[in-house]
């Protein structure tokens, strides 16, 4: 029997399945770390989560409201600098991070600086923070978002956070580390990843329900279709019960 | 190394180790007390013009007693440098307090939700903004407390953010690849807050760094807020808890809650009702500008500032939250500031 869940369960669900035991992901707060919470009390109890401001593997007894605050570093193994993550990343042992943006384009290059011109801003936005380091020195970039044709855009007003950036190569060229880049991007309809040829976004699991044209109709460029184009898994109940009993048990995040 | 590509805007501060060092060179090594009030610390150096760095990250640690001072003293023109700058970048735009920022984070409280004043700050007051990211403004540090003028690294490659600011990039001598050379930052001013201090400015820091210890050893003159003075002796007892010696430091300040409305790990958690306060009223201008002169402004001090937000008693309540009482490490259902937005 199907299970009863809202979208932000949806993408945290899924988003958690990404994440491999043994590994390394450095998130912020809301849907990642509730993503990360969430692996670790299914198939990755040995995964460790990093956070910028300078935590490291903390046992997280709920949901930190700051990527600094007391939670990140609650039976934690290491309490260090912000230098010390970033050179961690840095070094090539850091897999995974999770980002957002108000605009994300074809090639998974990200927007959280501004929206209009960078002369003219119209709306302005907090900035990187450290976004731009995380996408360009961790393995795999993930974004959870929801997926509408105002975030899903041709052209980034700002690209403040390295993507593919106009293609296959173009982040070597650049400078950034090699075989780096965006992963998964985990919506409230589908699973994109990118093509390895074009290094563009492409269709890769369609959510219960969801059709391709749906997914079509909420973006804001032409899509790919992966050609194992699968349907995703809806989540389990156990999934749904660790997620509201141990990971968000006040509802923060899944109320949202 | 010939330049490839650079950030098109300009430094808000010299690069130059040999300007830095001739300001060292003149840095008192003496061991002498520097225990002073937030008032006489702010008046003797916070200075128009200078480029200020707070320390720590977000809300968490921050020298909340300085910045009320700071725009108490209707003191502006500042530099501001903004990685990860949340609820400080909101007292000092509330304060008009500076009027170019080099910009990692801003604006935002992280999951609380973005600034209102901040934003008018930055809009209205035409504030002069430099692009860089957090890791960038922390190696820019270490640069600086290096003694040196720049660190390459790989980030900021390839994006707007490199174009709006004032990185350059060269190819590598060893390698060939591209990389971005990130200019120190000696700041004129830092202001840090510790949990404890000796009266000479020896200071001790519990849980996350973030760039502290950088920032003391980058910035010229440096005021410390401590939580509680300890005995020298306690310095000396055990060496090897000294974050920041006493040699960085011209003023220490003892400010017991001095980070309130943040959290001050192992201390007290933040006071979110609070921070969600100067959000909602920040919506309104006139709203908030009568907020802003009841807790701030027409505040003597940052005692009356505490008094006004539930004195001891809501202080004892933020060390309880800071302690997880729940036996699980979960908090009581009944007590869910910190977490409910």
């Amino acid at each position: 029997m199907a299970a009863d869940y809202n979208d932000m369960e949806l993408m945290i669900c899924v988003a958690s399945r990404f994440l491999e035991d043994g590994k390394l992901v450095a998130v912020g707060t809301g849907a990642p770390c509730a993503a990360a919470m969430l692996a670790q009390r299914r198939h990755a109890p040995n995964l460790m989560v990093l956070f910028e401001a300078g935590g490291f593997a903390p046992i997280l007894p709920s949901m930190p409201i700051s990527v600094g605050d007391s939670r990140t570093t609650h039976k934690a193994l290491l309490a260090t600098s912000m230098d010390d993550i970033m050179s961690m990343c840095q070094r090539g042992m850091v897999d995974y991070t999770f980002l957002g943006g108000a605009q994300i384009d074809p090639f998974g290059n990200l927007n959280s600086t501004l929206i209009g011109t960078p002369e003219h801003p119209k709306v302005m936005l907090p900035g990187s923070g450290g976004a731009n380091d995380l996408a360009s020195l961790c393995w795999h970039t993930m974004v959870i978002t929801p997926q509408d044709k105002r975030r899903f855009v041709e052209h980034l007003d700002f690209l403040t956070t390295p993507g593919y950036l106009t293609g296959n190569g173009a982040r070597e060229a650049a400078g950034l580390p090699a075989e780096t880049g965006p992963y998964k991007i985990i919506t409230n309809l589908a699973v994109l990843g990118f093509d390895e040829d074009t290094r563009r976004m492409r269709v890769e699991q369609l959510h219960p329900g969801v059709r391709l044209e749906d997914v079509r109709a909420n973006t804001g460029f032409d899509l790919l279709v992966s050609d194992a184009l699968t349907k995703t898994v809806p989540p389990t109940e156990q999934e749904l019960s660790e997620l509201r009993t141990h990971v968000d048990p006040y509802r923060y995040i899944i109320g949202r | 190394m010939d330049v490839i590509t650079q950030g098109t805007l300009p430094l808000l501060s010299d690069p130059d180790p040999e300007k830095a060092r001739a300001v060292f060179k003149k840095k008192s090594r003496s061991m002498t007390p520097k225990v002073m009030s937030a008032s006489t610390a702010v008046e003797r150096f916070v200075h128009p013009g200078d480029y200020l760095v707070v320390g720590a990250f977000g809300a968490v640690r921050i020298p909340t007693v300085i910045l009320h001072e700071i725009v108490r003293k209707h003191i502006t023109g500042l530099k501001f440098g903004g990685h990860t700058a949340t609820h400080d970048c909101q007292i000092l735009s509330a304060g008009h307090a500076f009027d170019a920022c080099d910009i990692a984070y801003v604006i935002g409280l992280e999951a609380r939700g973005l600034s209102k004043i901040s934003r008018r700050h930055f809009e209205r007051d035409d504030v002069e903004v430099i692009q860089w990211t957090n890791a960038a403004m922390a190696w820019r540090l270490k640069a600086a407390a290096m003694g040196i003028p720049f660190l390459p690294a790989r980030n900021m490659l390839g994006t707007d953010t490199l174009e709006y600011s004032a990185a350059k990039v060269v190819r590598c001598p060893y390698t060939n690849h591209p990389l971005v050379l990130l200019p120190a930052l000696y700041p004129d001013l830092a202001i840090i807050h510790v949990h404890e201090a000796d009266i000479y400015g020896n200071s001790r820091i519990r849980g996350i760094l973030v760039a502290d210890e950088d920032l003391a050893r980058a910035s010229k003159k440096v005021i410390v807020t401590c939580e509680r003075l300890i005995p020298h002796e306690e310095i000396r007892r055990a060496p090897h808890l000294t974050n920041i010696p006493y040699y960085c430091v011209d003023a220490v300040v003892e400010a017991p809650f001095g980070s309130y409305p943040g959290n001050m790990p192992g201390e007290y958690f933040s006071d979110e009702d609070h921070l969600r306060l100067w959000l909602d009223k920040g919506k309104d201008e006139q709203d908030f500008e009568a907020f802003f002169k009841k807790y701030v402004l027409d505040t003597a001090d940052f005692d009356a500032y505490l008094q006004l937000c539930g004195g001891l008693k809501r202080m004892q309540e933020l060390r309880r939250l800071e302690m997880l009482p729940d036996e699980n490490g979960r908090l009581d259902p009944d007590q869910t500031n910190g977490q409910a937005n």
